[in-house]
């Protein structure tokens, strides 16, 4: 496994295109798309081409019953899975950030009514999910409201320092107070991905939440 | 709703989706239309399945894989936007992705895929005439592109190989796998006519 600096960042298009990056790149390079409108053209041109292999060869027919059993298992599952917060809060505004830090605020006392008071805690807003973020020493604890995730689908917690995201737990959606089982230091971002049930020691699906402590 | 009426939904949505584009039928998708998904999967059901058979070598390996991308279809069919990919382009890279996954995960990597004959046997009678003709593109852009090209971008794509482990496979430097993979991309975009 291989670590990027910025200057290599640009070659990775062609490797994205084919999904041949090692997990940690594929990480780094997709929140240097956020960031890179050029990148993300030439990832789509090159994306067409990587696409047309899929015609490539000859290849044996699906069965049958593949369209029915899709078809239900879309029935089954609600159709908007992910976070369910308001549109108009979705950009990052004044209103957005007043409205993040009274439900962080109102989160937070309803999670310390949840304990004994111990090492002074600090509570840190989250955005992209209803929910805070409480600091107490090096342990976090998220408190958070997420749909329920989708079947064989798992959220899981990440603790980024630098550019290495470390698994923190998996948990369940609804609002529950989840424990971090890594430890927490200023600059650290905390992160909530949805990934494959039993979670992964890397993460692969878009960050839902996401805390800077 | 009555029997009759029951029986003759599916022919209903079948006439009524049979227009639409396939960037419209994603806009059906994500307004939660189970027809639309059913519409989309008559499109691309073969190819996807053709595609996550080649990578991973197992009928019910491979059904998974496209159940499982048809399925991020559905949930994320509202975060598609027309103007960065063609609706195929962004529903196959969805199944490439599950299914390199999947490869990976099993750890089901295989030798070179240059090595294997191709699947199946002949083609089939349902086979659309527009699926060979595209196959036969491709098949006429890929033996255009230097063996090298060709090789990176066929163990990368249907092997599963990242690009370090293909830099170690093969023996050359990381930085040859990427402009190999980079030119052989470019050129495939280039010979390969708008579908």
């Amino acid at each position: 496994m291989m670590s990027v600096t910025q200057p290599e960042l640009h070659d990775l298009a062609a490797a994205y295109a084919l999904n041949a990056l090692d997990p940690e790149d594929r990480w780094t390079y997709e929140r240097h798309l956020d960031t890179c409108e050029r990148c993300r053209e030439e990832v789509a041109s090159l994306r067409e081409g990587a696409a047309q292999l899929a015609y490539a060869y000859e290849a044996p027919a699906p069965r049958a019953e593949l369209r029915d059993r899709i078809l239900r298992a879309a029935r089954e599952e609600r159709p908007a899975p992910v976070v369910q917060f308001p549109r108009w809060l979705l950009p990052v505004t004044a209103v957005a950030a007043v409205a993040a830090s009274i439900a962080a605020i109102g989160l937070g006392l309803w999670a310390n009514s949840l304990r004994d008071k111990q090492a002074p805690e600090r509570v840190v807003a989250v955005n992209g999910a209803p929910g805070a973020l409480i600091v107490s020493g090096d342990e976090g604890k998220l408190v958070l409201c997420l749909d329920e995730a989708p079947a064989s689908k798992t959220y899981e917690a990440w603790v980024i320092q630098g550019r290495t995201p470390q698994p923190a737990g998996v948990f369940a959606g609804g609002c529950r107070t989840v424990t971090l089982t890594h430890p927490v230091q200023d600059g650290n971002t905390v992160a909530v991905t949805l990934e494959n049930e039993g979670g992964s020691d890397t993460p692969h699906g878009d960050i839902l939440a996401s805390a800077n402590v | 709703m009555s029997e009759y009426a029951l029986a003759l939904a599916p022919v209903l949505a079948r006439r009524r989706l049979k227009h639409r584009s396939d960037e419209e039928l994603l806009d059906a998708i994500a307004s939660g239309d189970n027809d639309a998904l059913g519409a989309l999967y008559d499109r691309f059901g073969r190819v996807a399945y053709g595609l996550a058979f080649r990578i991973l070598r197992d009928q019910a390996l491979a059904e998974d894989a496209v159940q499982e991308a048809f399925l991020a279809v559905w949930r994320s069919a509202e975060g598609y936007r027309r103007e960065r990919a063609k609706a195929a382009t962004w529903v196959l890279t969805l199944v490439h992705r599950r299914a390199v996954d999947l490869v990976r995960r099993e750890d089901r990597r295989r030798g070179d895929p240059l090595d294997d004959a191709p699947e199946a046997g002949g083609p089939t009678v349902d086979e659309e005439a527009d699926l060979r003709d595209t196959r036969a593109a491709v098949q006429a852009a890929l033996t255009q592109l230097p063996p090298d090209q060709r090789q990176a971008l066929e163990l990368a794509y249907y092997g599963g190989y990242t690009q370090s482990e293909l830099a170690e496979r093969l023996g050359v430097p990381l930085g040859t796998i990427k402009s190999r993979m980079f030119a052989g991309l470019a050129r495939l975009r280039e010979l390969v006519p708008e579908a």
